[in-house]
């Protein structure tokens, strides 16, 4: 066998069913292997981030480690964007990207470029592989190590040779890693956790923050176990929204720039915060210095580096999530905690905005709304936001009960969005899978309209569609003095009809009127589709004013 | 503040660029960085020497241990380790003055290992401290040319043995 069917049969092994790609001629021997085997289907996109993007949406449906695979040069810099919003919001992929023969490395010839050396910042860790005898090992350790602890991108750089050269020996693959370094840490420190166990029993105003690092511990259950038994309010980040169901009576909303009241107040209010899986970014808390002084915090994080980093902890736990919280229940008694309860939910009631309808347009937040409620009584719908307004309105007014809700909530990469739906879908063909963007981020990924066509891939475009950039528009607005600058998006193409040139159903609405039945011909295609409403300009992504 | 971590390695390439790229893509400067195999061919020792604040150098300690490469990061605490580094400093000499410099090397403990006629070469290992006062005491005879190894740091007995 060659070092590219190596690598094929090390997919297997993982149990690896798609790959999202874009060949060239480093990678041409790998692409060669795929002929070989139709257990591992190769989703060819039309720009190599978006594979990186499909790759990411396909790990955060699945749970599974997503895989995609570009040339040397400009298909492994192209994907540079991918690697780095995975890396943010901690997403486990493995990117094989071909690399010019060892030989030639540092030669600048064709398309070479340092991709480890480029990628270093954004990877969990990488690989130049120049002995194929490596490549089961390194295969091993590269998935083990892209889905334990904190989870990340893992980039493997193959030179050509290393792909063409005959591998030696039996292909055996290992079926376990020794990584003398790399010991992630689970259980959570007996003393930290009993220390915790008290701070929860003695607070009288306890609040959960619930980050991204909820859903890499897969602890959905744990969550809402813990929150139930205590009677304590969850608020979570943008990266944990959907954890905790949206209507449940303890749930206050996302909190910080543009979360919600209740949320925020909850979080300034507090005497214990306990933060689950959450760096506490600045978008999330801007003043985390204030908020610490005025209340206790425990910090629960796989990753040792992310405690202390952004706010002081008074009790850290580095562990699973799922793992620690179970112990915090089975370790604390019931409780009430009603005043504070009531408290934050009569502050939620008075702080639920109502919008009006506006002739000639749809109300994007309004729309989200009866989305949610369409699209509930169907499946757990994936809810896939693109970067921007689009992505504020998803997140505060599309309600979950057990869906999921995927986002770029760290790096904040527009055009993440439909590659990350169709990589979702392919994951979890049974469910819904929606694509909210704006009419700017559509345009950096409507390449991949294609690839859905290709592929038939039923994905669901929504495109929120006022023809500026709109998050930008309130920025300048806020600190510019409405002195606008590259915001308008005249020149764009008329949706509608650009869809229906890939032969995808589409149509445009702008009355709130239209919106469910719009809704129900988009949910019951059995094909892609792209519905664009039509925006008012002045429509703000923050809940209330 | 200088801070001194010591750091154990795979031994293999691109682990220093990761370590390196690492503390400087979080703002901090490296002032030395020394590097050497152990008894162990597979396994490498960095000596680093930081300039930040307490709060940095604690997430140079937790990045540091994320590196899938990095088996152990220490962060020496003052006065618990003996460091050393070795300097060579070619000086200007005349005549009349070599005999004034070959005295403070001797009192220094600086050897010298290469001479001629307008200048000598000397070599000292010492502690950062020592090293610079001794390069305070050549620079009026005129520095020609100084190299820095930057520092070698072992944790002294007494300390490790009170840690185990």
């Amino acid at each position: 066998m060659t070092g590219a069917q190596i690598i094929l049969e090390c997919l297997k092994k993982e149990g690896v069913s798609v790959v999202f790609g874009y060949p060239g001629a480093t990678i041409a021997p790998f692409y060669d292997a795929l002929t070989g085997d139709d257990r591992v289907k190769h989703v060819l996109v039309r720009q190599e981030q978006n594979a990186g993007h499909a790759a990411s949406g396909y790990s955060r449906a699945s749970g599974k480690v997503g895989v995609c695979c570009t040339t040397s040069g400009p298909g492994a810099t192209n994907l540079i964007t991918a690697l780095a919003t995975a890396y943010m919001d901690s997403i486990p992929m493995v990117a094989l990207t071909g690399q010019v023969r060892s030989d030639l490395l540092g030669r600048d010839v064709f398309q070479e470029a340092d991709t480890t050396g480029a990628c270093e910042p954004f990877t969990k860790h990488s690989y130049l592989v120049k002995d194929t005898q490596e490549l089961p090992t390194i295969m091993k350790e590269a998935f083990h190590i892209a889905s334990t602890g904190r989870p990340g991108p893992v980039l493997i750089d193959l030179p050509q040779d290393t792909l063409e050269r005959e591998y030696e020996g039996d292909f055996i693959y290992p079926d376990k890693v020794d990584i003398i370094g790399y010991k992630p840490r689970t259980q959570g420190h007996p003393l930290q956790m009993k220390r915790a166990i008290e701070a929860i029993a003695n607070a009288e105003r306890p609040v959960i923050c619930a980050g991204g690092g909820v859903v890499s511990a897969k602890a959905r259950k744990e969550l809402i176990h813990f929150a139930e038994k205590l009677n304590i309010p969850v608020v979570s980040t943008l990266m944990g929204v959907g954890m905790m169901p949206t209507e449940h009576p303890l749930y206050m909303g996302m909190l910080g720039t543009h979360g919600v009241y209740a949320a925020n107040y909850a979080i300034h209010h507090a005497d214990l915060i306990i933060i689950c899986g959450a760096r506490v970014g600045d978008r999330a808390m801007a003043k985390a210095g204030q908020i610490a002084q005025k209340a206790q915090i425990i910090h629960i994080d796989i990753d040792p580096a992310e405690i202390g980093k952004n706010m002081t902890a008074h009790i850290p736990i580095v562990g699973d999530i799922g793992i620690v919280l179970k112990k915090l229940v089975d370790g604390s008694e019931e409780a009430e905690h009603k005043d504070w309860v009531d408290f934050l939910t009569q502050k939620k009631e008075e702080h639920t905005p109502v919008f009006t309808s506006r002739d000639g347009y749809v109300d994007p937040r309004n729309f989200m709304r009866t989305l949610s409620e369409i699209v509930s009584k169907r499946s757990k719908a994936i809810l896939v936001a693109d970067v921007g307004e689009n992505q504020i309105w998803s997140a505060n007014n599309f309600a979950f009960r057990g869906g999921r809700f995927l986002t770029s909530g760290g790096l904040g990469t527009m055009g993440y969005s439909l590659g990350a739906a169709l990589g979702a879908k392919l994951a979890k063909p049974e469910r819904q899978v929606i694509a909210v963007c704006g009419d700017g981020s559509f345009q950096m990924m409507m390449c991949e309209l294609a690839t859905l066509v290709q592929h038939n891939i039923p994905v669901k475009v929504v495109i929120m569609e006022n023809n500026r950039l709109g998050m930008v528009r309130e920025l300048q607005d806020k600190l510019y003095g409405g002195r606008y600058s590259g915001i308008m998006l005249d020149g764009s193409p008329d949706f509608v009809t650009l869809a229906s040139a890939y032969g995808i159903s589409a149509e445009m609405i702008d009355d709130d009127k239209d919106v469910p039945n719009a809704i129900d011909r988009m949910l019951s295609s059995e094909n892609p589709y792209v519905l664009v409403c039509h925006v008012a300009a002045d429509i703000p992504s923050r809940q209330e004013d | 503040m200088r801070h001194t971590i010591t750091v154990l390695v795979q031994n293999h390439y691109g682990v220093l660029s990761k370590v390196s790229g690492l503390i400087a893509r979080r703002g901090f400067n490296i002032e030395s960085l020394a590097v050497g195999i152990t008894d162990d061919p597979e396994i490498s020792r960095m000596t680093i020497v930081v300039d930040c604040d307490d709060s940095g150098i604690e997430q140079v300690e937790k990045q540091l241990n994320k590196l899938i490469p990095t088996i152990k990061v220490r962060v020496l605490e003052q006065g618990s380790y003996i460091e050393r580094e070795l300097t060579m400093l070619k000086v200007s000499c005349t005549a009349k003055n070599r005999a004034e410099i070959m005295n403070l090397a001797d009192i220094m403990h600086a050897r010298i290992v290469d001479v001629a006629a307008s200048s000598m070469t000397l070599e000292l290992t010492d502690t950062t401290a020592r090293t610079e006062h001794f390069i305070s005491l050549m620079r009026p005879f005129g520095i020609k040319e100084l190299v820095r190894t930057g520092i070698s740091a072992i944790e002294s007995s007494a300390a490790s043995a009170k840690k185990n």
